[in-house]
């Protein structure tokens, strides 16, 4: 019996960004380049480990009726002290993902899988989910952000490959929709042949 | 003035959805349906507008005045929370009609993250607008400010659910079907919104 | 499973999680204070190294107004002056650090932080012939203003309201720099 299909669910099979359709407002906001989808999904992942293994642990004494912002005050705490420890130490990460840290407190993964999963089961199982579910959440942001990058700039994580300016709507607001919209065909067909 | 290009630019030019990125769940959600997408639409406004009142005045009243602004994302949430909880409660006692209508989108709101983004944005940021200088918007410019966002998430989500109701009846591609054609109907929005940039 | 909801037990847990959240909350604040005031100052630090000549003494901050509008600046006692200045830009708030060293002279520009379109206005962070005009440029010898405007500076191709809103940025730099020469020189006397 091992639990690491925990993990490797959020990946495809409950892929975050491509399946279940959520946290969309960073999913677009921050893939302008490959580096900001990594680290954006990154932040989120700590909070959502973190989170996740709090709720599982309290949820028993929770009574039902609080649950909900009990669960908002403990995702929040964390996204402050993740704000705090990001401006301490990577004042550069946190200037360009802006609104989207504190937002994570209303991406609805978060208290997605608050509610849905770690409320229901044990801490290591809620810990490998939030890992799984980050990962998943991490690696969809950045396979948006280097589409948007190469085609938007001509590079992969900052190293240019194709000079001159590239196809700039892709760095701005459509080629997020866009973008993602065609990366969920591709993830379509995908799932519809296995 | 200055209130005119404070509302031209949150409505068209700075849209929330179309070029801010705030609120997308609920959109991708409800606009299936014009009569939901307005509903929807019509609480947003509601709550976006008295969430940036109360949490203003908590700033400037509470956070600022005591050195705690490092707490405003945790304060706004919870302030937030409960305000759409509240307002759920006097709504089905003074106007059961409209709780009908906006009722169910209420719950919902609470994690749509324009109502943060929006009180988080005017307390942390500075608006320029027509060439003035940039400064931090006072109460009056705030509400209208937050007003005005919302209307522009009105008017795209609206715009966007007539779009969706006409591609519902068309032939698509089956990979195409449901949300990534309608991702692409978005994009293609956007890029007609990106158009107004730069007009104020 | 979750716990009966009573009055007493809802309160109850509201208290506990609230105080533990702010615990929690109140010592990260403890412990990064340090670090986010630092990394503050290191950052402002190599900005004003970016804008001004080489310099080992201590920037000195201070505020003036002019105008209604309130200007931050840094002397750097034998470097200059380094001023931040925000300006409408294209599409929205364009701050600058402008260094003027004591002759009156710019000795160099840094954008601080832009939302101007990617690949058009953005190159005023990239393109290496508007922002070497800035350099050496002598505000009382010739005009800070784009040259459609009667100006002499070049504008970035495609972008002339934003190169307008850089030249305007680094013009009220200068404005605030000679009224702080002005109220120094008085405060010398």
């Amino acid at each position: 019996m091992s639990k690491w299909h925990f993990v490797t669910d959020g990946f495809i099979k409950n892929n975050p960004t491509f399946v279940l359709v959520l946290g969309m407002c960073p999913t677009l906001a921050t893939t302008t380049s490959a580096m900001n989808g990594l680290e954006m999904g990154l932040a989120t992942m700590f909070v959502l480990i973190l989170s996740n293994i709090v709720i599982s642990l309290i949820a028993p004494v929770v009574p039902d009726k609080v649950r909900i912002p009990v669960y908002i005050t403990v995702i929040a705490t964390f996204v402050t002290v993740l704000q705090l420890l990001m401006q301490a130490f990577t004042p550069a990460v946190y200037e360009t993902l802006g609104l989207f840290i504190p937002l994570i407190v209303v991406n609805c993964i978060v208290l997605g899988r608050a509610e849905g999963f770690a409320n229901k089961h044990g801490v290591v199982e809620s810990a490998l989910d939030g890992l799984g579910v980050g990962l998943g959440f991490t690696a969809s942001l950045t396979v948006i952000g280097i589409v948007r990058e190469i085609l938007g700039s001509g590079a992969v994580f900052g190293w240019k490959f194709i000079p001159g300016d590239g196809i700039l709507a892709f760095v701005m607001a459509p080629g997020a929709f866009l973008v993602l919209g065609f990366l969920m065909v591709l993830f379509n067909k995908y799932l519809a042949k296995k | 003035m200055e209130y005119f290009l404070i509302i031209i630019s949150a409505i068209f030019v700075n849209n929330i959805l179309l070029a801010q990125f705030l609120g997308i769940c609920p959109f991708l959600g409800v606009s299936n349906k014009l009569s939901t997408a307005t509903g929807m639409s019509g609480a947003v406004c509601f709550v976006i507008t008295l969430a940036t009142v109360v949490t203003y005045l908590l700033n400037q009243y509470l956070l600022v005045p005591f050195g705690l602004e490092f707490l405003q994302t945790i304060a706004f949430i919870l302030v937030i929370a409960a305000l759409v909880q509240m307002v759920e409660i006097v709504l089905k006692k003074i106007s059961p009609s409209l709780y009908q209508a906006l009722g169910i989108f209420l719950p919902l709101i609470t994690t749509n993250c324009a109502v943060l983004g929006v009180a988080i944005t005017v307390v942390t940021k500075q608006f320029a607008f027509g060439g003035a200088a940039p400064h931090m918007l006072n109460l009056a410019q705030a509400v209208v400010y937050a007003f005005a966002t919302s209307l522009g998430y009105g008017l795209a989500m609206c715009l966007f659910a007539g779009l969706r109701e006409h591609l519902a009846g068309n032939d698509v591609p089956k990979a195409f079907k449901g949300l990534p054609i309608a991702l692409i109907t978005v994009g293609i929005m956007a890029m007609a919104f990106l158009g107004f940039s730069g007009i104020v | 499973m979750a716990a009966k909801s009573t009055l007493v037990n809802m309160a109850l847990c509201l208290t506990a999680v609230c105080l533990i959240c702010s615990a929690v909350v109140g010592g990260a604040y403890a412990v990064t204070a340090d670090p986010i005031a630092e990394a503050a100052k290191a950052k402002t630090t190599a900005s004003i190294a970016r804008v001004l000549p080489a310099f080992s003494a201590e920037p000195e901050a201070g505020n003036v107004e002019l105008d209604g509008t309130e200007y931050t600046y840094y002397n750097v006692p034998g470097a200059g002056c380094a001023i931040i200045s925000a300006v409408s830009g294209f599409g929205g708030v364009l701050t600058l650090m402008v260094g003027i060293t004591a002759d009156g002279t710019i000795h160099n520009t840094a954008v601080l932080s832009h939302s101007e379109t990617p690949g058009l206005g953005a190159k005023c962070t990239s393109d290496e012939h508007f922002m070497a005009q800035f350099r050496g440029f002598d505000p009382a010898a010739k005009t800070l203003a784009v040259k459609k405007d009667g100006g002499d500076l070049d504008a970035i191709t495609a972008s002339t309201i934003t190169s307008r809103a850089y030249a305007l940025a680094v013009a009220n730099a200068v404005a605030v720099f000679n009224k702080l020469k002005e109220e120094g020189g008085r405060a010398h006397e």
